[in-house]
């Protein structure tokens, strides 16, 4: 084989291989990132019920309750709240009034169905999303990061 | 006094290691010996300098002295020796005073056992590690010096975060920071042969046992970091495809890729543009890792409480560093010559179809890693690129690189023979084919993609194999020629063999803990019994107890099979009292290669959740990691790497490139 042709060989191994991932991360792309709301935007303009969703917000006071292993609580950004709904074991670190990020499904009655609930290993760090949710309603207080 | 001293000992290296860039490199320019002579002594003083430090604060955390403000945030009198030493880098101020005293070190062995490189390379290596430490030092100082004095000094520290408490965190952060500083030493060579504008098959042989001893240690960190979180954090998940855990597992890709690139230059003086060019990526990605640690610009579950000004800081080094690297690379990479030539099918192109599909998985990673920062900062919208993306692009990737992962031994360099290795590939597969059939069968189906993960886990465990075999002649020659080959083949042989059976075990694990786990979350009584697996599982009782600086609630379970006791499990829920901060304790009991995990959740009325899973084959993963880096350590220890390859580079140096 030519030199030429070796180096063609070469370039379309590497074609292939690129447009492999390219193809495999556009479709993942498509179907799989999750959108961020925060309650507020959420009943501002609700989500088609199915729809799965990353909510963030603060677990309202007074709002936890447990039976068994299935959760309730609300989370709040101020200035709305949504209800969710959870299965399952809850972060060590949840505690009411404090950050906290679910990811699920809103079902038609309006609760949203977590399947994912994120609280953070250090209890000062607070996730950026739901800082910039709480900025946004104007209940934001301290600095939060140390 | 240590805490002043020590702050001094980290401006005085500081400045040392900036006498190094300048000294060294201008020597260099101007081909002086004295000049260049200078790197060596100041590199090994600035090291001593930096342990000087290093041991300055860990003094400090043992003997608890709260006048330091870096002490009483991240400690407590009453905690265990071990992790009064291990919070020294739980926290970013020593985890960065680490990082500076790993690559101090590194920078000490390159000035020690440097003496067989050529004295211009040599001296632009130390200088280029020098401007690294120098950068990273200023960091420390300026944004996040660890002996900052409080006064009035308190009576007792606010504890270290618990969930650092831990043994495994004791080790991964210092094996991770041994792999990403590892690679800054290959970076170092590259930027180095850069403005030197030549490089060469010796090149690649000096470059080689760092890149390998980096790879070695990111293998081993990640692995620690993996199974860190799988018992820590109560969740029994082994990879969270979190943006942390992937800033880890891209150098180790570039790395893995920069390995194998490596070689074909080494021997075929090869790919020498696109070697130098991972050289450069895989310090990038250590450096991108850093940074979106230390910064907080992503969420992830990892990060802890952080200051912007330092995310600018390390951004600014970022650019700096790589920004200036690819310009150079832009600048020189056209003048090095091109090497030797080979047919699309033999070894070299395997090896750059591994380097490929390597850097492509690479690629999607920082692609899903970063494409929800750059759409926020151009639409405002917030999304999240989590496990799914990355399931479905990074994993196809990574298995179609284990799939031709046998292939590759079995050809011969410039040219090969695909039907040949495809022949005695045959068997492997037909091996793998039917265990996996037979495994599917018993376990009565499964997931389809764990189901092709099976296959080309025992294929490739089959395949490297059978490429071994092939080797030594086992089948084929006579017993007492096959046990002359054995003991006549090199290490790195071995080194190949046990590190390609490591990624296919792990594999395996990985396959078998996504396709094949079962897990139970029940609210559980005293006495109630629940079953996963075949295993019988009674609470016995729940009963509080006292630790250090914490108390737990225990729940006491017997794990009973056919009716016999063979396990008694006590997963506990702790509260450390200084922070009053709640962390899960799993209790894990290992059956054969797979695991019985339990955990509890919260504690309500006179009943408590309780969370089991059973994981079949899960101990593979780490299994498999710790396979690999044994490899890559007998592949380290070859003879050719340590003698051989220096001398023969010596007697080629007075030779200009061609």
């Amino acid at each position: 084989m030519t030199r030429r042709g070796r180096r063609l060989v070469l370039i379309g191994m590497a074609l292939g291989v690129l447009g492999l991932a390219a193809a495999l991360a556009l479709s993942a792309l498509r179907e799989s990132i999750v959108f961020f709301v925060t309650p507020s935007e959420l009943a501002a303009k609700p989500a088609e019920p199915g729809k799965r969703l990353r909510i963030g917000g603060l677990v309202e006071e007074g709002s936890v309750a447990r039976d068994g292993i299935d959760n309730r609580f609300a989370v709040t950004d101020g200035a709305k709240s949504l209800k969710v709904t959870y299965r399952g074991v809850l972060p060590d670190l949840f505690r009411e009034k404090q950050g906290v990020v679910a990811e699920g499904i809103l079902d038609a009655s309006g609760t949203f169905r977590a399947d994912t609930v994120l609280a953070k290993h250090d209890e000062n760090y607070m996730p950026r999303e739901v800082v910039d949710g709480l900025k946004k309603q104007g209940v934001w207080q301290g600095q939060g990061s140390k | 006094m240590i805490p002043e001293l020590a702050h001094f000992a980290l401006v005085l290296a500081c400045a040392l290691a900036l006498v190094r860039t300048v000294v060294a490199l201008w020597g260099a320019a101007r081909d002086d010996d004295a000049l260049m002579a200078v790197a060596e002594p100041v590199a090994l003083v600035e090291c001593l300098f930096v342990a000087l430090a290093f041991a300055g604060l860990v003094t400090l955390y043992v003997s608890s002295d709260f006048s330091v403000t870096n002490v009483f945030v991240n400690s407590h009198s009453a905690m265990a020796l071990v992790y009064k030493v291990t919070g020294v880098w739980g926290n970013h101020e020593g985890s960065m005073l680490l990082w500076v005293l790993v690559l101090a070190l590194c920078s000490a062995l390159v000035a020690l056992f440097g003496a067989n490189l050529p004295p211009r390379l040599r001296a632009r290596v130390l200088g280029v590690e020098g401007a690294i430490a120098a950068a990273f030092l200023l960091f420390i100082l300026a944004t996040s010096n660890p002996f900052l004095r409080l006064d009035p000094p308190p009576a007792e520290g606010q504890d270290l975060n618990p969930i650092l408490q831990d043994i495994g965190l004791a080790i991964h952060p210092p094996l991770l920071y041994l792999g990403y500083v590892g690679c800054s030493v290959s970076f170092a060579f590259a930027v180095a042969a850069l403005i030197e504008g030549k490089i060469d098959a010796a090149w690649a042989r000096w470059v080689r046992p760092w890149t390998l001893g980096a790879w070695i240690f990111l293998t081993l960190g990640i692995a620690m970091g993996s199974y860190w979180a799988y018992y820590e954090l109560g969740w029994g998940g082994f990879w969270f495809w979190d943006p942390v855990e992937n800033a880890s597992l891209m150098p180790w890709l570039a790395t893995t890729a920069l390995l194998h690139s490596a070689l074909v230059m080494e021997k075929r003086d090869a790919l020498k543009v696109w070697t130098v060019l991972l050289a450069i990526l895989a310090f990038s990605l250590s450096l991108l890792g850093t940074f979106l640690v230390r910064s907080g610009v992503l969420t992830s579950v990892h990060t802890f409480a952080n200051d912007p000004a330092r995310g600018v800081f390390i951004l600014a080094i970022f650019s700096v560093f790589v920004g200036g690297a690819f310009v150079l690379f832009a600048l020189r990479a056209p003048a090095l010559k091109p090497g030797g030539l080979f047919a699309p099918i033999s070894r070299e192109g395997a090896l750059v179809l591994n380097n490929l599909l390597l850097t492509a998985a690479c690629a999607t990673m920082l692609t899903g890693t970063l494409y929800p920062l750059a759409l926020e900062a151009l639409t405002g919208e917030k999304i999240s690129v989590g496990a799914p993306f990355f399931d479905r692009t990074v994993g196809p990737l990574l298995l179609c690189t284990i799939a031709v992962m046998p292939i590759g031994p079995l050809l011969s360099w410039k040219r090969g023979d695909l039907k040949g290795a495809a022949e005695r590939l045959a068997f492997a597969a037909a091996i793998a084919a039917v265990v996996a059939g037979l495994a599917l069968y018993l376990l009565r189906g499964g997931p389809l993609i764990a189901a092709i993960g099976l296959l080309i886990a025992l294929y490739a465990i089959a395949g490297s194999l059978t490429e071994f075999a092939d080797r030594i002649g086992l089948f084929r020659a006579p017993l007492a020629d096959v046990s002359a080959r054995l003991r006549g083949l090199p290490r790195a042989a071995f080194g190949v063999l046990f590190a390609h059976l490591g990624i296919a075990v792990s594999l395996l694990g990985i396959v078998s803990e996504v396709g094949w786990s079962e897990e139970k979350i029940i609210s559980l009584k005293v006495g109630d019994r629940a079953e996963i697996a075949g295993y019988d599982i009674a609470l016995a009782g729940v009963s509080q107890r006292d630790g250090p600086n914490y108390r737990e609630l225990v729940g006491r379970m017997e794990v009973r099979r056919a009716g016999v006791v063979v396990a008694v499990l006590e997963p506990a829920k702790r509260l450390y009292e200084a922070r009053n901060q709640p962390t899960t304790e799993a209790a894990i009991e290992t059956f054969g290669f797979g695991q019985l995990y339990a955990s509890l959740g919260e504690p309500g009325g006179d009943s408590i959740v309780a969370r089991f899973y059973w994981k079949p084959l899960v101990t593979l993963i780490w299994l498999g990691a710790v396979l690999m880096a044994f490899g890559g350590a007998l592949s380290l220890s070859d003879r050719r790497l340590r003698i051989g390859a220096p001398r023969r580079a010596r007697s080629a140096m007075p030779v200009p490139a061609e």
